[in-house]
């Protein structure tokens, strides 16, 4: 059987490790004030007093520690594309320390809520959101550091 | 305060909340002529019509005003229509009060109503890639609860927040709507029932999170001139003599409905530390407090956006009725409930209403103009002089109205 393509469920917002590298979300960073943004900011600064037009793509920061977490125990409605029959994951809402802001993103499968606290450490993985004619299509997700937590691999 | 920064509140309606897929225009026009009957004042006498808008429901959602209007016979009254999100209501009021204060009409007429699907609020459809509500959903499969627990759990977290706390919430907001004839929820819980309800997001369960209704609320507005040339109308008046609807300030630390991060504080000097509750939300009625020139101590009732019961709690704070990680005491105390202190949410809240987005933040300042007018029936707030509301809707819309008699 032939391997599925894999395919970034969107386009630009993180590294997929295919190339050998380790994977990273894919941010800006104002070149004008240091700002940093995800998903990357391409024509404007958040900040007020900043009116740079330039923006450096940069890797944020691979691992962080849970800001707070959560879990979806019913199937959330279109467009996601839940797993038939449905199976419940986590959420985590991540604080990267370098670039001072906090991250969501869908928690690695096979932990639930009695794994996490806040404050955690977790790393970024990229793992399969769904799959579809052939293709996966990928997205970040949080694995805990802890032995606790029997995250699967990217 | 000055009369020239304060809009009377002649009439308030309001169409039951409830689940029942008809027209959203309908559930506004009950409103309408209720609040234009309460004000003793005819159609006609609108000068002016603020619409707020649904999204759910197609063209007329996005011209609310104009679609109110023409429901009521075309008269040539002026009309606006805005959205921003849970905080239509408000800014809708807030642009019918600011046409009124500044002399460009004496009378006004503010609506909002909605028709909701069934459970979980999912985006506008389409495929839409440059939208982050749209792609919130498709990468992550975060739904509204998720942020809600999300701010649930560093209750627990930093404040020693339990279940049960939460859970006493639902258990006094489910007895404040019990003799509310306007909520769709109007039977009383036990904490076990809450906790016994099936959990949703963790730590929020079933009976814990807001659910989605129809429904419609109705103010007519005026300017003090007009208020006391104009007989007939209840007594004694009630004015608003604030409204905020500030954004956040730059850094947001807190993570917020849809996105999915924070601003960065890495440029900001002086910054407070990412996720730190020093942020939007206290901000809002804040804003509101210092316009009127009054403080929470002056309040005598809150009606906030219990979009789950545990957010509840983040409002006590937010709004100044106790400081930070104090507000589970408030609530084991009874200052919140009926015949405490302070009640909040004595209608019920969206605990017992369910959430009609653009109506609701309409529907507070009614509930708080009845308060006010000792009208309250089953879920009077006894001598109350001073009401505050609060909201926040998504993609930074913050919104506080305070009212007093």
């Amino acid at each position: 059987m032939a391997a599925s393509t894999r395919v970034p469920a969107v386009e630009g917002w993180f590294t997929t490790g295919d190339d050998g590298t380790a994977p990273a979300l894919l941010g800006s960073r104002c070149e004008g004030c240091g700002t940093f943004a995800f998903p990357a900011e391409a024509s404007y600064c958040r900040n007020p007093d900043c009116t740079s037009t330039s923006f450096e793509t940069v890797e944020l920061s691979r691992r962080g520690h849970i800001w707070s977490y959560t879990d979806a125990r019913y199937q959330p409605p279109p467009p996601y594309r839940a797993a038939d029959p449905y199976v419940p994951f986590c959420l985590a809402a991540v604080e990267l320390a370098a670039e001072k802001l906090v991250v969501m993103g869908q928690v690695v499968g096979g932990v639930t809520v009695d794994d996490l606290a806040v404050g955690d450490e977790v790393e970024l993985v990229i793992d399969t959101l769904y799959s579809e004619d052939g293709c996966d299509y990928l997205v970040w997700k949080w694995r805990p550091l802890g032995a606790t937590a029997p995250g699967q691999e990217a | 305060m000055p009369d020239d920064k304060k809009v009377a509140v002649l009439g308030a309606g309001m169409h039951e909340w409830g689940k029942w897929g008809r027209p959203f225009v309908e559930y506004g026009l009950a409103a309408a002529r209720d609040a234009l009957a309460d004000a003793g004042l005819g159609w006609r006498d609108m000068q002016f019509v603020s619409g707020a808008d649904t999204i759910r429901n197609g063209y007329p959602g996005f011209v609310s005003g104009a679609t109110f209007a023409q429901a009521l016979g075309w008269t040539g009254a002026r009309v606006a229509s805005v959205y921003a999100a849970c905080a239509s209501g408000a800014v809708a009021v807030a642009n019918a009060r600011a046409q009124i204060l500044a002399g460009l009409c004496d009378v006004a007429l503010v609506v909002g109503a909605d028709t909701t699907p069934k459970g979980f609020f999912a985006p506008v459809g389409g495929d839409r890639r440059d939208d982050p509500d749209w792609l919130r959903f498709h990468l992550m499969g975060a739904t509204n609860p998720a942020y809600f627990a999300l701010y649930a759990r560093r209750r627990m977290d930093r404040f020693g927040a339990t279940e049960e706390d939460f859970a006493q919430v639902k258990v006094k907001n489910a007895r404040h709507g019990l003799a509310n004839p306007y909520a769709r929820y109007r039977k009383e819980v036990t904490v076990d029932e809450v906790l016994a309800s099936p959990m949703v997001a963790d730590p929020l369960r079933l009976l814990e999170i807001c659910a989605t209704s129809d429904g419609g609320a109705a103010l007519v507005l005026s300017s003090m001139e007009f208020a006391r040339r104009h007989a007939g109308g209840a007594t004694p008046l009630v004015t608003i003599d604030a409204v905020s609807t500030v954004t956040p300030t730059f850094p947001n630390t807190v993570i917020e409905m849809p996105n999915f991060s924070t601003d960065s504080a890495a440029a900001s000097t002086g910054a407070p530390e990412a996720g730190t509750a020093a942020g939007f939300r206290p901000s809002i009625a804040t804003a509101a407090y210092a316009e009127a020139g009054i403080g929470p101590e002056d309040v005598s009732l809150a009606e906030v956006y219990d979009l789950s019961s545990a957010l509840e709690l983040d409002w006590y704070e937010d709004i100044g009725l106790c400081g930070e990680g104090e507000a589970e005491k408030l609530l084991r105390d009874g200052v919140t409930s009926l015949g405490g202190r302070v009640p909040v949410n004595p209608s019920g809240g969206l605990s017992c209403f369910g959430e009609a987005i653009p109506a609701q933040a309409i529907a507070q300042v009614c509930e708080c103009v009845w308060q006010l007018r000792g009208a309250a029936t089953g879920h009077q707030v006894d001598g109350a002089t001073v009401a505050v509301t609060a909201n926040q809707g998504l993609f930074g819309h913050g919104s506080s109205v305070l009212l007093s008699r």
